[in-house]
């Protein structure tokens, strides 16, 4: 099963480096990891996605949690949380009609066009995981020369925030 | 008036009590060793080899309950630590190491005995930091020493640049920290509390298995009360030696790979297991899925990730182990558990502990007189392989801090600077060495030390010509084909130890050890007492790897 864990560390250089070689050895298999700065000063807050059964999950949370660095470890559930994620998409367009084509999906899907010249077209997608992975699959057929994608980042819904979550795996 | 960053340091060791450094200086922690000159309060003990230093605020530590220090200056000097530190990291224990770093503008560029210390060590230690603005010093010492000795202890490395060590600033000791990430939970939950007591009532064939958690908590008297108010028999892990006397008719001794048969046998039976302060490492447990398969677990720890981690747990409960104990004695009635007990003396009685006692100087006969001789009361500090066991099993502690073992890490070359260690931190106590000659090897340089602060304690060097342990495994599993495990070549111990100018006496016959003892003992001086014992002796029993804890091998 998947998990999607916000991590609240501590901001500074070595950080991102402490808290992946963890996962790596305990043994735990990083799917996809985003960080960035959030709102406190000095926080930074991270969304790993880990495959794992409630178990794997229990230990990570564990082991996140006892690095001094780490100031919280939150377990979100994708039905009481909003999940997304970005991609960019470099397609080959050499032709018009492929063009229009593509100009269809991405309205279907509400992407957008980033860049465009007379070979390429670079779409820009947010939204879960699966979403992405449509537009992907269907873009493929006309030639992808290049996909960025973010991972994952996650908020709980509502007005609990990650202090306020219930404490897994203390 | 402002302080250099060499200064504060020193000034922040004094204000957390610490009187010896154990260390090697070089290049780039020369302004630290430059304020250390001139500070009386603060012993600084030179140890031949960075390991050394580790290992001897480590035995520092684990005898004295205090946090060790040891000081190493940047690359070869931090990367000799890393042993030292891995072997604190596995047992617990609270030392803080300090190592020089190439200047702040150097870093990155692979400057001369420029290493990236802190992302070597971050697996091995609890948090470590490298120090970038001098500002940030005093609270990051400060921080370092809480972080080493709260909750679960363990080591922690701060590297301090040159530059910063150089630079000035205002010094102010931080009263108080703000540490967001790290709060142990110390009171257990009570609810659980209660659960626990209620399982013990109800228990047929209780046991209580007692690791090293119970004497970094200073728990044995806790222990001891709650053994004797319910009538529960106690088994330890190998750290857990001296957390409940083994005099005691309760007392099953060791259990695991090498532990007695009744510990096993009496784990295997049993309905409920009361686990306090261990971890369970696979050297206690054998074959995960056979262990204690009939049994409730009840599992006290305070670091919550030890729980549920290699066995599935029925109460788990979080906190100080000392806290956790005085509420549960408050909730659990007297018990008496006859039948059990009946069983476990009738186990006690088929299977003790045994081995050849003929003619020959077996190592076994050497630990039973070294326990006769000191009274039960040394401080024992081993090595690694099979002294330590035959250390673990013949000779009977009842006080914690009195076995000093590297139990996680099993560091051979541990037992000589965790012996100095252990002295330097409790000069009053009679303080034995047990090491084996593979070990002895592995850092006999800090003899040294022994000879330069005239430490008076006694080696008891159980030679056997072999890295017996390895050897034994090799009879036992590989064909008795000994690859590279013979010593030859090794020095003449005696000689090694005369040539730094201390005492060593051989002794290669039984009748011969009580003499020698007696000397070593009456002695008010470092002795070093080499036994020549039999190659092929096995540490017995022994539970095959991969098997269940209650099939030995070498028991009838």
């Amino acid at each position: 099963m998947r998990h999607t864990i916000a991590v609240l560390v501590k901001d500074y250089p070595g950080i991102l480096a402490k808290v992946a070689s963890l996962f790596t050895r305990r043994g735990f298999n990083i799917e996809s990891l985003a960080v960035g700065h959030t709102e406190e000063n000095g926080v930074s807050r991270m969304t790993i996605v880990v495959e794992g059964d409630e178990k794997v999950l229990e230990q990570i949370t564990k082991q996140l949690n006892k690095l001094v660095d780490v100031f919280k470890v939150r377990d979100l559930q994708a039905q009481s949380s909003v999940e997304r994620e970005l991609a960019l998409i470099k397609v080959s367009t050499n032709s018009l009609p492929v063009q229009s084509e593509v100009i269809q999906l991405v309205d279907i899907f509400r992407a957008k066009i980033v860049d465009v010249n007379n070979q390429i077209m670079t779409i820009e997608t947010t939204g879960v995981e699966d979403k992405v992975n449509a537009l992907i699959e269907l873009l493929r057929p006309f030639g992808i020369k290049e996909v960025v994608r973010t991972g994952k980042i996650a908020l709980s819904r509502g007005s609990k925030d990650i202090f306020t979550l219930k404490k897994t795996g203390e | 008036m402002k302080l250099s960053g060499a200064e504060i340091l020193v000034q922040c060791l004094k204000k957390e009590g610490v009187d010896v450094i154990f260390g090697v200086p070089g290049g780039a922690i020369m302004p630290v060793y430059d304020i250390l000159y001139s500070e009386p309060s603060i012993k600084h003990i030179l140890t031949r080899h960075e390991q050394g230093a580790a290992h001897a605020a480590d035995g520092y530590a684990r005898a004295t309950g205090k946090v060790g220090v040891c000081l190493a200056t940047s690359g070869p000097g931090a990367t000799n630590l890393v042993t030292g530190l891995a072997n604190a990291y596995l047992d617990s224990v609270p030392i803080v190491a300090f190592t020089g770093q190439v200047s702040t503008k150097l870093i990155g560029t692979d400057a001369f005995q420029e290493v990236y210390i802190c992302g070597i060590t971050s697996s091995i230690t609890k948090n470590n930091y490298i120090v970038r603005r001098v500002e940030e010093l005093a609270e990051i010492i400060k921080e370092a020493f809480y972080i080493a000795k709260v909750g679960r202890p363990g080591p922690v490395l701060v590297d301090l640049p040159k530059d910063v060590q150089l630079a000035q600033t205002n010094f102010e000791y931080p009263d108080k920290l703000k540490v967001i990430g790290y709060n142990p939970t110390y009171d257990g939950h009570i609810k659980q509390i209660k659960m626990a007591a209620q399982s013990i009532e109800k228990a047929k064939r209780p046991i209580i298995l007692a690791g090293g958690g119970v004497i970094i908590s200073n728990a044995s008297s806790e222990l001891r009360e709650l053994a004797l108010k319910t009538s529960i028999p106690v088994t330890t892990t190998l750290m857990g030696l001296g957390s409940f006397p083994e005099t005691h008719s309760l007392s099953l001794g060791m259990l695991g790979m090498h532990g007695t048969p009744y510990a096993n046998y009496a784990i295997s039976d049993a309905d409920l297991i009361i686990a306090l302060g261990v971890r369970f490492d696979d050297r206690i447990t054998g074959k995960l899925s056979d262990f204690g398969a009939q049994a409730k677990v009840i599992h006290v720890d305070i670091d919550p990730a030890e729980i549920g981690k290699n066995i599935s747990v029925d109460i788990p409960i979080v906190g100080d182990l000392k806290k956790v104990l005085k509420r549960l004695n408050e909730a659990v009635n007297k018990k008496e558990h006859k039948t059990w007990l009946e069983k476990i003396k009738e186990w006690k009685k088929k299977n003790p502990l045994k081995y050849k006692n003929d003619e020959i100087l077996r190592p076994q006969y050497i630990i039973e007189k070294v326990y006769e001789i000191t009274e039960g009361k040394a401080v024992i500090v081993t090595d690694v392989g099979q002294h330590q066991m035959w250390s673990a099993q013949y000779y009977q502690y009842t006080e914690p801090r009195t076995f000093i073992s590297s139990g996680g890490l099993g560091t051979m070359g541990y037992g000589l600077p965790a012996a100095i260690g252990a002295k330097f931190g409790c000069p009053e106590k009679k303080v034995v060495c047990i090491s084996g000659d593979g070990s002895f090897q592995m850092n006999l340089q800090e003899l040294a030390i022994a000879m330069g602060h005239k430490l008076n304690f006694v080696v008891i060097l159980i030679n056997n010509s072999y890295l017996g342990m390895v050897r034994q495994w090799q009879e036992l599993f590989f064909k008795k084909r000994y690859a590279s495990t013979n010593l030859f070549g090794s020095p003449d111990f005696v000689k090694l130890v005369e040539a730094y100018g201390g005492t060593a006496i051989r002794v290669s016959k039984k009748q011969e050890l009580y003499p020698a003892l007696n000397k070593a003992f009456s002695l008010n001086e470092f002795v070093l007492i080499d036994c020549l014992v039999p190659e092929e002796e096995n540490v017995s029993p022994i539970v095959p790897p991969g098997a269940s804890i209650s099939e030995m091998l070498g028991v009838d």
